[in-house]
């Protein structure tokens, strides 16, 4: 089994979902295809769309919602194959 | 009476205040988060106390922590600067149930004037032209789309508790309209902490025009208008003072509007009357009010001569306001550029990291407001405005040699910065003879 890390390309903080009432974007065990939205970070008060680089089974993520991330750390665990 | 002042902000704002207190005597307090325990502000209050986590929402829009900062620092007053908890009534409430001199209007009119709704009825009622758009907030996506069907595409979404640009899309059609309120609804939360949003009729190729205005509570004057045509995504980021596109009898018209609608709430604090600017039909429209000190308030204090944060303070203190309209008269042209951590060339990321070394332009005419010092560097966890450059000079054309002049000697090292985006703007014919409307930038970038 490859497994695959997506990363965060940017410091600040990471939100699973796209509204704080809102469900997450996605749980342990859904399947992401290559470009799916899989979270949110907040730099700068921006906020920017977090892809999935690669499909595959969700394994788990690797950060809390509303923690702060840095730059090229991993944030979502994928079962690619 | 106050004799020490609590500053709820951080980058340069913080440190605007802070000068201002210091000017009429007082002490000050900053307060920081885990993320500012170093900063500028910081070094120059006398006092500062830390209010918590990096993350704003555990901080700067934390109002027990804040109270119990100024309590502990025996502050008698607290300015909110802008953003965070500036435009936020519980916050003013809180302030005052706790004894404490809120820096600004009371609760009610922060209220009034913070729910867009209300306050467009005000300005109805004060005879100032609106916008169409949704009577009240739109409770969810369904009563969003039936709103904005009714007003006609395309409309905007904006933030009810909104300011500074945050919460805003522009929906040219139904399509797309729900990731777009979904994402203006997320981005008012997180700024606001309040995720209620409005419609209203877009104008696509309008200026933004805006009235400075002070109260005592009794008596109210205007400093004449800004023109904030040039943004991004809603952002300001070149400001002039007066504008190059109204003629005398325009701004006469423009100014006495927001003089009405001032009056009709009694306004006590500085604050801005935002407004849409046909130039095809020469009518405007008012968009909304803000009961707060603006980022661009120093173009208006150099045309004006008014320090516009020490009225704030002295109003504050119960004193009347010293200034009549016949005695305000502007001088010559202002212009502020928002130097901002961001990469112009990679679509504007935000750029935080350690500013290696920096140099900042001098020199006649030129103020620059910034929270920068050798070896800052900047946090990912706020807005992205470094420094603001503001110009002023006797002809808007040499405030625009001023500028250039000085957009030279500012150099930045270390992270991308907006210096060069406005170098080039600076050079443009259409800058240059002020051909632009809210769109022109974004058309500019291919954005």
């Amino acid at each position: 089994m490859a497994q695959h890390e997506v990363l965060s390309p940017l410091p600040g903080i990471f939100y699973r979902r796209p509204a704080p009432e809102k469900p997450p974007y996605r749980e342990h065990g859904d399947q992401v295809a290559l470009g799916d939205v899989i979270g949110l970070i907040e730099v700068m008060k921006q906020f920017i769309e977090i892809h999935a680089d690669a499909g595959g089974k969700i394994v788990r993520f690797l950060v809390e919602d509303e923690a702060p991330v840095e730059p090229g750390q991993s944030v979502l665990l994928i079962e690619t194959a | 009476m106050f004799d020490k002042l609590l500053v709820a902000n951080r980058g340069e704002i913080a440190i605007r205040v802070i000068r201002a207190a210091k000017e009429l005597g007082m002490r000050t307090v900053a307060v920081f988060s885990d993320a500012d325990k170093d900063s500028l502000a910081v070094q120059l209050a006398d006092d500062a106390v830390h209010i918590g986590p990096a993350v704003a929402s555990k901080s700067y829009l934390n109002i027990d922590a804040i109270i119990a900062a100024a309590r502990r620092s025996c502050a008698g007053a607290i300015h909110p600067g802008y953003g965070f908890l500036s435009e936020n009534p519980q916050f003013a409430e809180a302030v005052e149930a706790a004894g404490l001199v809120f820096v600004g209007p009371s609760a009610e009119t922060i209220r009034m004037m913070g729910d867009k709704a209300a306050a467009r009825s005000v300005a109805k009622a004060a005879g100032v032209p609106v916008l169409p758009g949704s009577h009240a907030e739109v409770a969810d996506i369904d009563h969003a789309v039936a709103a904005a069907r009714e007003i006609g595409f395309p409309v905007m979404l904006k933030a009810s508790a909104g300011g500074g640009g945050r919460g805003i899309r522009v929906a040219l059609e139904s399509a797309g309209f729900e990731h777009l309120f979904y994402t203006a609804q997320a981005e008012a939360k997180a700024a606001f902490g309040n995720g209620a949003l409005y419609v209203e009729r877009f104008l696509p190729r309008a200026r933004h025009l805006e009235v400075q205005v002070l109260g005592d509570g009794e008596h109210v004057v205007h400093c004449f208008e800004r023109e904030c045509s040039l943004q991004r995504r809603r952002q300001k980021i070149w400001e002039e003072a007066p504008s190059p596109a109204i003629d005398q009898n325009t701004r006469d018209l423009l100014c006495a509007s927001a003089i009405r609608l001032l009056n009709c709430v009694r306004y006590r604090g500085a604050g801005t009357i935002e407004y849409l600017y046909d130039e095809d039909t020469g009518q405007f429209f008012f968009i909304e009010m803000n009961t707060r000190i603006q980022v661009e308030h120093p173009i208006t204090e150099m045309i004006t001569g008014i320090d516009l944060v020490r009225e704030m303070i002295r109003i504050a203190q119960g004193e009347p306001l010293g200034l009549a309209q016949a005695g305000i008269e502007t001088r010559g042209a202002a212009i502020e550029v928002r130097i901002n951590a961001e990469d112009p060339d990679k679509n504007f990321r935000p750029c935080p990291g350690k500013v290696a070394a920096f140099a900042l332009p001098g020199g006649p005419g030129v103020r620059v407001d910034t929270m920068l010092y050798p070896g800052y560097a900047v946090p990912p966890y706020y807005d992205s405005l470094l420094a603001k450059l503001i110009v002023h000079a006797q002809t808007r054309d040499i405030a625009l040699a001023r500028l250039r002049r000085a957009l030279d000697e500012f150099k930045v090292n270390g992270i991308a910065t907006t210096v060069g985006l406005h170098k080039r703007l600076a050079q443009l014919d259409d800058v240059q003879a002020a051909r632009f409307d809210t769109g022109f930038l974004e058309r500019l970038l291919g954005t």
